[in-house]
């Protein structure tokens, strides 16, 4: 085994079987119910609490954790389900050092905050173990409702249109539901199938249809989904990568972050996943640090992360740039690749610059230091995929134009999730909003 | 280093800390084991006449619990020893023996009658143990028998079963007390009455401490069915301290040296029993918690802070509280205060804001200038200290005294400089100032 962790190229297979296991078990283990009844007894049940405002979803923290620590585990998942039901994969993914548990007055008073994601995950585990169902269809309203993706809010879109008892069609592009939660999240925060148990158990609702490779542009139009259904909700995410623009980026050693996590993901066997010996990742978000991690435990020997500015303008947080340097990774800052070549041995070598700021703007130094790489990851951001076929909707930026309802320039379709210009590219984010676009049709549409 | 040699009618020990009757103190392995540690005493768990009683097969205790289930209360329906009486004297004597040094005190419960006193006194005495405590004070299972708390509950029998202890014997006579009564103060006295020697309370509080909700029954659960047990424990510690003062306070036992028991965990217990007018003080539930070994902090925190406040040794602390234990009659209404937060130490847990906006005087903030802070409203703060009682960081919530001769911005009246309490207060219909 040894042998192939020294081999240069892109190849399959570096470590052992063992290894793999190890390095892809779940990276934050659930709490056992004692450590579940230590963790809550730390909640300070505060007025107005801070972590809840710091919520995307606005779960109820104090109240679900007071659950807990008085033995009605159902009860605090009834809690976190009510307002966010994706609390299960929230409570994996969520960054919640940057949001509850960075608010959390256990963190201002001693610098270790309640563990609000694992206690959220100890209730939800629970009841979806357990298949504790809190919600039922309201009686049909015979309305119709397409919903364009899903993922984290086209699923919370669902399942709130399903409650007010509506009829949703659910779309996605992909031959799984789950959207970012199946292919987008790095392996070891969603183990053992985790985004499939949890479409399961939201859909399991009832009035739900999915249907799969179903996608805009090409099967689906707007127009068309018009015709049949009341509404249209996108959630649609953004489904185009950003190249480099370098000299030499066309390379097939240069790849996609985004692909490189969903393959991984959808792999049957990690030691058919292939990986270079020495990789180079662009880029400074959580993309980024997840394919930079995952390259490393899949047998990487040498993984840098380069970003063109500091590391306090990273998108990651520090928990996460913490946990991909603990891990090996090294990250590098201020500095940005201008070219890439081959070499004669099928190496890339990526020349980089450096940088700096100059009058509040990026520019290059003149100064340059070359990497030599067997593969080259790109992870700087993503678009609305050039297929997605939307029409005339409006959009700023890049993204869907929406109101504070989620409303498009289409007075019948609504989006939400990354794909709009609001709020953080965050899984919770998105469940907030598709949840809240649910609560807009359903007043648009009971109107 | 503060000294801290106890002498208790007599009876002798290295430190104040006496283990209370129980199940630590129940066999000679167990007592030896606490000797090692270092406590300066033990009173054996309670003798009673052959034929032994017998315990119950199933659970004797349940508890309630704080944070990380830290132990608050903890109840019990366990008996006296249920060791032969034989067995248990020749340990004492053993112990007493190998132990000089140490405070050895014999419980006994007996019934009724002067010959039953009598006969264990005499075969008590020939241990040599130091002393002898009447226990009074079991609620359960040895009531319903005419013992214990049924003696404890009735200060004519306290009177005449420790006339009866005294008359036979020449050992210390310390009577321990019930606390399942109305005024501690009569049992005392009847204590006294009948020549005790000292008294020693509380023993535990009649109490059902939970109930399982699957069997529908009273835990400690016994095939289905339970029973009041008696409770003991820090939650206990402010009924004991309120019964100890009492006692203290009283001008007919101001003078009966007190064993103070209920609840002491830490040197501060012990030092406030002490305050309080106890002569020493006895330990149970802490140990049952973690062990003989907490004696160490015990010993050395009070030695440290006698040290620290200047106190050469127990008669410096002893009763020095009680004189400043009154009447709520006699408080300073014209003392006043407001609460303060330290916005430095402040973690903006709100929880200050919605004691007070919901269950008292709507005094603090929760929004200054559209941020989350938390401050007082003197114009509506009456002082009253919830705030700083429900704040997780200490400290960080103070009460400050309004100066006399300074406006009061909730009466807008200026704090009266004189001392003024409720019997000269004109709403009092009986004032003095009214007449």
């Amino acid at each position: 085994m040894v042998d192939r962790y020294l081999e240069d190229g892109i190849i399959e297979g570096r470590l052992d079987d063992d290894a793999y296991e190890q390095n892809f078990a779940d990276a934050y283990p659930p709490l056992d119910k004692h450590e579940a009844l230590v963790a809550a007894d730390r909640c300070y049940f505060c007025y107005d609490a801070p972590c809840v405002t710091a919520c995307p979803t606005a779960i109820d923290i104090p109240k679900f954790i007071r659950q807990i620590s008085t033995g009605n585990v159902d009860g605090s998942a009834r809690t976190i389900f009510e307002q966010n039901i994706l609390g299960g994969m929230c409570a994996r993914v969520c960054p919640t050092e940057t949001l509850c548990e960075q608010a959390c007055v256990r963190e201002t008073a001693e610098g270790k905050p309640v563990q609000i994601g694992l206690l959220q995950r100890h209730a939800t585990d629970h009841a979806m173990r357990n298949d504790r169902q809190y919600f039922a269809r309201a009686e049909d309203t015979g309305k119709s409702i397409a919903v364009v993706g899903a993922g984290p809010a086209g699923l919370a879109c669902a399942h709130r249109l399903a409650m007010k008892g509506h009829k949703v069609v659910l779309h996605d592009a992909n031959p799984k539901a789950g959207g970012l939660n199946e292919y987008g999240i790095a392996t070891y925060k969603s183990v053992d199938q985790f985004a499939q148990h949890e479409v399961d158990y939201v859909t399991s609702i009832g009035g739900i249809e999915i249907v799969n490779d179903s996608r805009l542009g090409e099967q689906l139009s707007i127009d068309g989904l018009l015709e049949q259904h009341d509404a249209v909700f996108l959630g649609i995410g953004l489904g185009g990568v950003n190249a480099l623009g370098v000299e030499g980026d066309g390379d097939e050693a240069v790849a996609s972050a985004v692909d490189f996590i969903a393959d991984l993901r959808q792999a049957d066997r990690f030691a058919k996943v292939p990986v270079g010996r020495r990789v180079l990742v662009i880029g400074g978000g959580m993309t980024a640090i997840d394919v930079a991690t995952q390259a490393r435990l899949l047998g990487a020997q040498d993984v840098t992360i380069a970003y063109r500015r500091g590391r306090e303008n990273m998108n990651a947080s520090h928990v996460e740039q913490n946990q991909s340097s603990s891990k090996g990774v090294n990250i590098r800052h201020w500095m940005m690749p201008v070219e890439v070549t081959k070499t004669g041995s099928g190496a890339l070598e990526v020349k980089m610059e450096f940088t700096e700021l100059s009058g509040g703007k990026l520019k290059g130094t003149g100064k340059f230091q070359t990497i030599e790489v067997d593969q080259l990851f790109t992870a700087i951001g993503q678009t609305l995929a050039s297929g997605d076929a939307i029409g005339s909707i409006a959009v700023e930026g890049g993204r869907i134009s929406v109101d504070d309802e989620f409303r498009t320039s289409n007075p019948s379709v609504w989006a939400g999730g990354d794909c709009v210009a609001a709020g953080e590219d965050l899984t919770v984010t998105a469940v907030a909003q598709g949840r809240d676009a649910a609560e807009s049709i359903h007043a648009a549409l009971s109107a | 280093m503060a000294d801290l040699r106890n002498d208790f009618v007599g009876i002798k020990s290295p430190n104040p800390f006496w283990l209370a009757s129980a199940p630590p103190t129940d066999k000679e392995y167990n007592v030896v084991r606490a000797f090692k540690a270092g406590w300066g005493g033990v009173v054996w768990k309670t003798l009673g006449l052959d034929p032994h009683i017998v315990n119950v097969g199933g659970p004797r205790y349940g508890a309630i619990w704080g944070a990380d289930r830290r132990l608050l209360g903890l109840n019990n329906i366990e008996l006296i020893t249920d060791r032969p009486l034989d067995v248990n004297l020749q340990e004492i004597k053993s112990v007493k023996r190998a132990w000089p040094d140490r405070a050895l005190v014999t419980s006994l419960m007996v019934p009724c009658e002067e010959p039953c006193w009598e006969d264990i006194l005499r075969q008590v005495e020939d241990t040599e143990c130091d002393g002898v405590e009447l226990n009074f004070g079991c609620p359960h299972g040895m009531s319903e028998r005419g013992m214990g708390a049924a003696v404890g509950q009735v200060p004519e029998y306290i009177e005449m079963v420790t006339r009866w202890a005294k008359a036979n014997t020449r050992m210390p006579v310390i009577v321990k007390l019930t606390p399942n009564i109305t005024d501690v103060r009569y049992p005392a006295r009847a204590a006294k009455a009948g020549g005790a020697d000292a008294v020693s309370l509380i023993n535990t509080i009649s109490s059902i401490v939970s109930v399982d909700l699957d069997q529908m029954a009273p835990q400690p659960t016994i095939d289905g069915k339970g029973t009041h047990g008696g409770y003991c424990g820090p939650a206990v510690k402010p009924i004991a301290l309120n019964m100890v003062a009492s006692i203290a306070r009283d001008p007919e036992t101001a003078d009966i040296p007190i064993s103070g028991i209920g609840g002491v965990t830490t040197w501060r217990d012990a030092a406030e029993f002490i305050t309080l007018g106890a002569g020493n003080v006895q330990v149970c539930t802490a140990a049952m918690t973690y062990g003989f070994k907490i004696i160490e902090e015990l010993v050395e925190g009070l030695e440290q802070w006698m040290d620290t406040a200047g106190h050469a040794n127990l008669d410096s602390i002893h009763g020095r509280a009680v004189p400043n234990v009154t009447e709520w009659q006699y408080l300073n209404l014209n003392y006043t205060t407001k609460a303060r937060i330290d916005q430095d130490s402040c973690i903006k847990c709100g929880r200050c804001h919605i004691a007070c906006e919901d269950t008292s005087h709507q005094a603090i903030t929760n929004l200054v200038d559209g941020e989350r802070r938390f401050e007082v409203i003197d114009e509506e703060c009456v002082g009253c200290n919830l705030c700083v009682n429900v704040c997780p960081v200490e400290n960080c919530i103070t009460m400050e005294q309004i100066p006399a001769g300074d406006l009061d911005k909730r009466t807008g009246q200026d704090v009266p400089s004189e001392y003024g309490n409720w019997t000269m207060h004109p709403n009092n219909p009986m004032s003095d100032a009214a007449e």
